[in-house]
């Protein structure tokens, strides 16, 4: 048997259900991992990505963490798919890109009823957000995008089987949606 | 008599005054295109419905058909134009399908399906464009105008009330409502108003049904904005309006 192919996945500022989504494909996983094995992704805990030939990346990029994990995924990944409307838009998170940062810090830790002894969280730990929410095509190359607010588990299953089948992945009408 | 031109190759027949669009929408050949309503004058605006006739490219819902017509619609060039066209459009405004409630029903998201717009391609804008939700029945969610005037032409042609109109050139254009106060609540529309009806995307909204109608059963989930558009298409041209001719009588 031929060597499996090397697919890591991770979710930058989304919210994990384009993961849960791929999940969708229920028992169609087991055919898929006779193809593939899971470098770092939520699914193996591995901390950091490795050489691998297709990246998912779930999420836009909201902070300075999200633009390292980012450009570690485009160094490591022959082919880096974004997956979802956060990923390819900005989505959800982006909908605070018309409003000020500083603004809504203050009015979520501070001015917000109930916040009386509320602060800005500054712990060196956490990555500093960035001023706009940005999709993955405006910080690094992407090669493919699956659109979906999250695509469906058969839309997820068609695109990636397509391309480990060396196609051109194509979405018909009923898995190509923005919602 | 009935005259025909060729489009991508296959025979279309038309009646005097139709233009192409009218012709081939009436001939069961899909031409992708958002300003275009079959009720109204065309406007020409959105340029998704260019078709290249003798290597020039043209308005396929302002060109009047004409007998021996060479025209292509369906080719990758075009398409690919198209895709261009739309993928602008879906930076310019906040178009957040998710949040959406015509979502589903919304003939930008529909087009962009039918041509495989897989990106936005371009970097958003994400335009602070505030909502008017001072009518008691309606909201107008400014974000995802793309200027189409339907809702204007409707308004003055259709309900003779002129509540929409559109101010500003180049990138600052913008969908404005006709009042002193500029909100939608000092003016003359009504929820039975054409206007209301026309908008094809999701920014003339009637309050307190959102999301009604569940995800799968909305308009292009059951059939693709192609196969809708053909559907829709008037049979026979209406006697006395003449599209075609338009200006030049």
């Amino acid at each position: 048997m031929s060597k499996k192919l090397r697919v890591a996945t991770t979710s930058l500022a989304g919210c994990f259900g384009c993961h849960m989504s791929a999940l969708d494909i229920d028992e169609r996983l087991f055919t898929l991992l006779n193809l593939i094995e899971f470098d770092r992704s939520p699914l193996t805990d591995i901390k950091h990505c490795g050489r691998c030939y297709i990246g998912l990346i779930e999420g836009g990029v909201c902070n300075a963490e999200n633009v390292h994990v980012l450009r570690e995924f485009r160094k490591n990944c022959k082919i880096l798919i974004a997956i979802g409307s956060c990923a390819i838009t900005g989505g959800l998170p982006a909908q605070r890109n018309h409003l000020d940062l500083g603004s809504c810090l203050t009015e979520v830790y501070l001015t917000e009823p109930g916040l009386a002894h509320g602060y800005i969280p500054n712990d060196p730990e956490l990555p500093l957000p960035l001023d706009k929410v940005h999709p993955l095509h405006e910080v690094v190359k992407i090669d493919y995008f699956i659109p979906g607010c999250p695509p469906s588990g058969d839309a997820i299953w068609k695109f990636v089987t397509d391309l480990i089948a060396g196609k051109t992945p194509e979405l018909g009408h009923g898995l190509i949606k923005y919602d | 008599m009935t005259d025909t031109f060729q489009l991508d190759g296959a025979t279309v027949s038309f009646e005097p005054c139709q233009t192409v669009m009218q012709a081939a929408l009436t001939a069961g050949r899909y031409i992708p295109h958002l300003c275009y309503h079959p009720e109204f004058k065309p406007h020409g605006s959105c340029k998704l419905c260019t078709i290249k006739v003798g290597g020039r490219t043209l308005s396929a819902c302002t060109m009047p058909a004409e007998a021996g017509l060479q025209a292509e619609s369906n080719i990758e060039e075009l398409n690919a134009l198209r895709r261009t066209l739309l993928q602008m459009l879906l930076v310019e405004g906040n178009h957040f399908c998710p949040s959406c409630e015509a979502s589903g029903n919304c003939q930008l998201q529909a087009t962009a399906y039918e041509l495989q717009v897989m990106t936005p391609h371009f970097n958003q804008f994400f335009p602070d464009r505030p909502l008017d939700g001072s009518h008691p029945d309606i909201l107008l969610d400014f974000n995802r105008c793309i200027l189409c005037e339907l809702c204007v032409r409707a308004s003055c042609e259709m309900d003779g009330k002129n509540v929409f109109a559109l101010a500003g050139r180049g990138i600052t254009k913008h969908l404005i409502v006709n009042a002193e106060s500029g909100m939608l609540r000092d003016t003359d529309i009504a929820l039975e108003d054409k206007a209301m009806h026309v908008c094809p995307v999701g920014v003339i909204l009637k309050k307190g049904v959102g999301f009604s109608v569940p995800i799968g059963a909305r308009r292009y989930d059951q059939r693709p904005v192609g196969a809708q558009a053909l559907d829709d298409a008037p049979r026979p041209a209406i006697s006395g309006s003449c599209d075609a001719c338009e200006g030049k009588s």
